[in-house]
């Protein structure tokens, strides 16, 4: 009996789409719990002096990524399935480009910054 | 057969089908990935606002700044409807797919509720730093403050029109495959939006109330 696997549904995912409908509810509330979580951890390093003050950001930045991950792990179901590759390669793009937007624009404006002639001087100059 | 689909291959130790060697992919899959890319397109367009505000965010030209104008009860409540709602969507579009439509309105409708208190907290919010004067005019860092935070409430608005129309065309055509396929790509997108507030509440209102 040929049963050409090629036309079968599990081959490939729609993004979003999972690989079995039984375990997904409790998915969903996995994702929820963990998210919860993320988000009052990202509230207590804001407000509570639980880190040390100039590592707030980074750790901001660690939880915030983390919830990113669990959203993408438990609501939009990406994994690293060989149905989701193309799915993963378009998110891994997309990541690339934000990352060279925002880091990008961050050390241009920092250095264009640092190089700026104070105002005064420059006041100066032009008299 | 089916349990190894390399076996036709002989030698070739993946599946090829994994990576589009086997023609045409079905819709479901076409539509999905397809907005799919559409949604990272957005997400880069929402870090071009994210570069600006995280540039400008200390430029307040002597005006209010973010810890004066932030009230983190307001984020943790909005962060928990957003949150709450993604919840009720990835749940709702669960059951439609098990074509269960009265779960499926319940969910979606508790989807539209918990947007709406969203919208309507942001929207009070603005009205309140627009009647204090801290208004998108102020300075560089309320500028770009107002950019992103507004455009993703303008996503949020859009995403609840989108939904109310997804829940008319159920009720009107039934669960049939091309409104199953539109609720998948709504369902991206509200997962999408979720994902770009957490980005906002953390580098916007959490750093933000912090200096």
């Amino acid at each position: 009996m040929i049963d050409s696997p090629r036309h079968s549904s599990a081959t490939d995912l729609a993004p979003g789409d999972r690989q079995s409908q039984s375990a997904s509810i409790a998915t969903y509330t996995v994702g929820l719990g963990f998210a919860l979580l993320l988000t009052a951890a990202s509230f207590i390093v804001s407000q509570a002096h639980l880190l040390w003050e100039p590592g707030v950001a980074v750790g901001l930045a660690v939880l915030a990524i983390a919830q990113m991950g669990v959203h993408l792990v438990f609501f939009l179901h990406l994994n690293s399935g060989p149905d989701n590759t193309n799915n993963v390669l378009a998110l891994a793009f997309g990541i690339l480009i934000v990352t060279l937007v925002v880091s990008g624009s961050l050390w241009i404006m920092a250095n264009l910054n640092g190089n700026m002639i104070p105002h005064s001087v420059l006041m100066e100059m032009q008299r | 057969m089916s349990s190894s689909i390399a076996s036709d291959y002989i030698g070739v130790p993946t599946p090829l089908a994994a990576f589009g060697g086997d023609g045409p992919a079905p819709v479901r899959i076409v539509v999905g990935y397809g907005f799919w890319i559409f949604l990272l397109s957005d997400i880069i367009m929402f870090s071009a606002l994210f570069a600006a505000y995280a540039v400008l965010s200390g430029q307040t030209d002597g005006g209010p700044t973010g810890h004066s104008l932030f009230e983190l009860k307001h984020v943790a409540i909005e962060t928990l409807c957003l949150l709450f709602s993604s919840y009720t969507c990835g749940l709702g579009s669960l059951f439609i797919e098990r074509r269960r439509l009265k779960p499926f309105f319940v969910l979606f409708a508790a989807t539209f509720a918990l947007g709406a208190i969203f919208l309507s907290l942001e929207f009070s919010e603005f009205a309140g730093m627009l009647a204090q004067g801290a208004g998108p005019s102020r300075s560089a860092f309320l500028s770009s403050f107002f950019s992103l935070v507004g455009l993703h409430g303008a996503h949020v608005t859009v995403g609840l029109l989108w939904l109310a129309f997804m829940m008319a065309q159920v009720a009107a055509r039934g669960p049939r495959e091309f409104v199953l396929r539109r609720i998948l790509c709504f369902s991206l997108f509200w997962h999408a939006l979720d994902i770009i507030w957490v980005a906002v509440m953390s580098l916007v209102y959490l750093m933000g109330a912090r200096i």
